[in-house]
């Protein structure tokens, strides 16, 4: 190796140990890649978005400089659900826990002085996904970057939103062809874009145990992967672009044994059920963020340990992506220098603790390999479920899911169960229900994100109204309701056109809706 | 409040656009647990929403889970959309809401709020004390 590893003590490492199947190869239960961080770290990619796109930018910029490697956009709740700033329903959520982003012209704000063709941006969004997407590629391309050059991810995983985290505006089935517009869309356009990223972190957020948050996540994928194929494509010409997020909870090895899991999962299926035969579309890459609700509101300092396990173990699961949570994430949206000490924390185990020097340096370990092998036994339980319920299809068997309101039952029951371990005691939880000394009484700096933001974005929003060809905004939405109409035709295209004439989010959702029709959930509780 | 010896009513709901709703049924299957009448409104209600189901459940009280940092635009509005409607019903917030508001949510006539990490002895009788009816279910 032209490269050695030395420990702190001058011992020299060896890239991996143990005997085959190794790292980098079938069913990489070991990790992606032959060498893994030795010969490149993970990207710490920081999720921010709060204020108005200016506000949010000066905090991208910040990450930058402080050596973050990835940007990620968090959205406010009007822009996640497809709604105008200037919306009834908008009122007291603009900017308030994510960016708020109406039009065009705030995508331009959002990356001012950003080199889209060199750093890859993650946006966090799925029911108007295939919009924000329209919006980057314009902006890019104002600024002399082709579309083919962009890299990033966009989440559109809309199946989990009806599951677990809600951010739903039309029913599912057309949800799902808007996904797959996108997956067609980027496989011609965007050879380095990442359609979906199908998470399983809201999942596991809402309440479900590791194995559901590992299950549903892949059937999921699953459902993409069958709905891709009947829209057309050859699985190898998408599978190698599909990435995944993944909660990294405080159950340390349970946690590493569901990533382990999750990447032979994905190689089995993807090779021997739906006859992908390039490797890359085998290799399950995804993204980790610690889990935001193990975070206490009591003695905030704590949450800084917890995220240091947490991201420890989704490192020696072997992540390709990180974000660390802030400690003061139970009280506010992140701080400004609550953020960076999250980024340190990584900083420290990249650069400090040695863990990146061996590939997998756990493959091996009789109780990591149990664990791994159990976690895999349990998720193949929740899928021959969908499978039946699916008549032998997952993307049917997860519509049926939905429908029927499962998903949201079994999250639910994991969610009670545990609130009532803590509260029986059975679980500990440092702060709240032991070692309660020294609660009370935060005088952390907390990020406020007032009534003015509101304000200044309105009166944006305002601004671009006024000053735009309305007629070519009419234009664009006929053409936008024309190709919603017709399955066959990709509704990116007509996207493109209708945000580049300064169209807004919630009047394309608003067009769309008319054509889609908007989801209402049965509650389960 | 007169103690009719009737289970207390509890309207819960998610006021806005915010989709987190895991505390909320965690919150609404405690009180069932601890014999309230629960009235569970679910995901995106508006004021005039929560407002009617209050009116027709003749509820004891109203609880509104907030984490989308809209609280201190959403809570007054709520409390001051029930005064409206002359329905004398306390509200109570749970979610993430930073100690420096809760002077400006109590001022606004917010009976009380909740933070993550309450225990259900704390859910339950903050809601029977909202309601009047400490010691009772």
């Amino acid at each position: 190796m032209d490269d050695p590893r030395l420990t702190l003590s001058g011992i020299p490492l060896s890239p991996v140990y143990g005997e085959g199947p190794l790292p980098g190869e079938y069913p990489y239960t070991r990790g992606v890649h032959t060498d893994m961080y030795r010969s490149r770290l993970w990207t710490m990619r920081m999720f921010a978005g709060f204020g108005t796109a200016t506000d949010t930018n000066g905090r991208f910029r910040e990450l930058l400089r402080s050596g973050s490697t990835g940007l990620s956009t968090a959205f406010d709740m009007p822009t996640l659900m497809g709604r105008d700033s200037d919306h009834p329903w908008s009122l007291g959520e603009v900017g308030r826990a994510g960016v708020a982003v109406d039009t065009v012209e705030d995508m331009s704000d959002l990356f001012a002085d950003v080199d889209l063709g060199g750093v890859s941006t993650s946006m966090t969004i799925n029911g108007p996904a295939a919009i924000l997407l329209a919006m980057y590629v314009v902006v890019a391309e104002q600024g002399g970057v082709d579309r083919d050059r962009l890299a990033g991810t966009l989440q559109n995983d809309i199946l989990k939103e009806y599951q677990a985290q809600k951010e739903y505006i039309f029913p599912p089935r057309p949800s799902v062809r808007l996904v797959t517009d996108v997956i067609r869309f980027t496989a011609a356009e965007m050879p380095r874009w990442n359609p979906v990223s199908v998470s399983g972190y809201h999942i596991r957020e809402a309440g479900s145990t590791a194995v559901q948050e590992l299950a549903f996540t892949l059937a999921n994928g699953f459902a993409y992967v069958e709905a891709s194929v009947a829209a057309g494509l050859d699985v190898d010409a998408f599978a190698p672009r599909l990435s995944f997020f993944f909660n990294s909870h405080v159950d340390f090895f349970e946690e590493i044994g569901k990533f382990r899991a999750a990447r032979r999962i994905w190689a089995r299926w993807l090779r021997d059920r739906y006859g992908a035969v390039d490797e890359r579309s085998l290799k399950l890459r995804f993204h980790t963020q610690t889990a935001g609700v193990s975070l206490t509101a009591q003695q905030p300092e704590t949450n800084i340990a917890r995220v240091a396990i947490q991201a420890l173990a989704g490192v020696l699961g072997g992540t390709q992506s990180l974000h660390t949570d802030s400690h003061d994430e139970a009280l506010a949206l992140p701080s400004e220098a609550a953020a960076r000490t999250a980024l340190r924390t990584q900083q420290v185990i990249a650069h400090e603790t040695g863990v990146t020097g061996v590939a997998d340096p756990l493959g091996g370990s009789a109780y990591v390999e149990w664990m791994t092998d159990e976690v895999e036994r349990r998720a193949e339980e929740i899928f021959a479920h969908l499978d039946e319920i699916g008549g032998g299809s997952i993307l049917e068997g997860v519509h049926e899911g939905i429908q029927s309101g499962w998903f949201m039952g079994e999250i639910a029951e994991s969610a009670y169960r545990f609130e009532r371990e803590v509260n029986a005691g059975d679980r500990i939880v440092v702060g709240v229900n032991a070692f309660t000394e020294g609660n009370g009484g935060s005088g952390a700096d907390l990020l406020r994100v007032g009534q003015e933001t509101e304000d200044d974005q309105l009166a944006r929003l305002a601004a671009v109204r006024s000053g735009r060809d309305s007629e070519a905004v009419a234009a664009s939405l006929r053409r936008v309701v024309a190709d919603a109409t017709d399955p066959e035709v990709n509704l990116m295209p007509s996207l493109i056109e209708a945000v580049r004439a300064r169209t807004t989010v919630g009047e394309i959702v608003e067009a769309l809706e008319g054509v889609f029709g908007t989801y209402v959930e049965t509650a389960v509780i | 409040m007169v103690d009719t010896g009737l289970p207390i009513r509890v309207v819960l709901a998610k006021l806005g656009l915010d989709g987190h709703d895991r505390g909320l049924k965690v919150v609404a299957r405690m009180l069932r647990d601890a014999g309230m009448e629960v009235v569970y409104l679910g995901l995106r209600q508006t004021t005039d929403n929560i407002v009617a189901a209050v009116e027709q459940e003749d509820a004891d009280v109203v609880g509104i889970s907030m984490h989308n940092a809209g609280h201190l635009t959403l809570g007054p509005l709520i409390v001051k959309a029930l005064d409206e409607a002359g329905l004398a019903v306390p509200v109570v917030i749970g979610g993430i809401v930073p100690d420096a508001d809760l002077p400006e949510l109590e001022a606004a006539g917010v009976a009380a709020v909740l933070g993550p990490g309450a225990s259900v002895e704390e859910v339950v009788s903050t809601v029977r004390s909202a309601a009047g009816r400490d010691g009772s279910t």
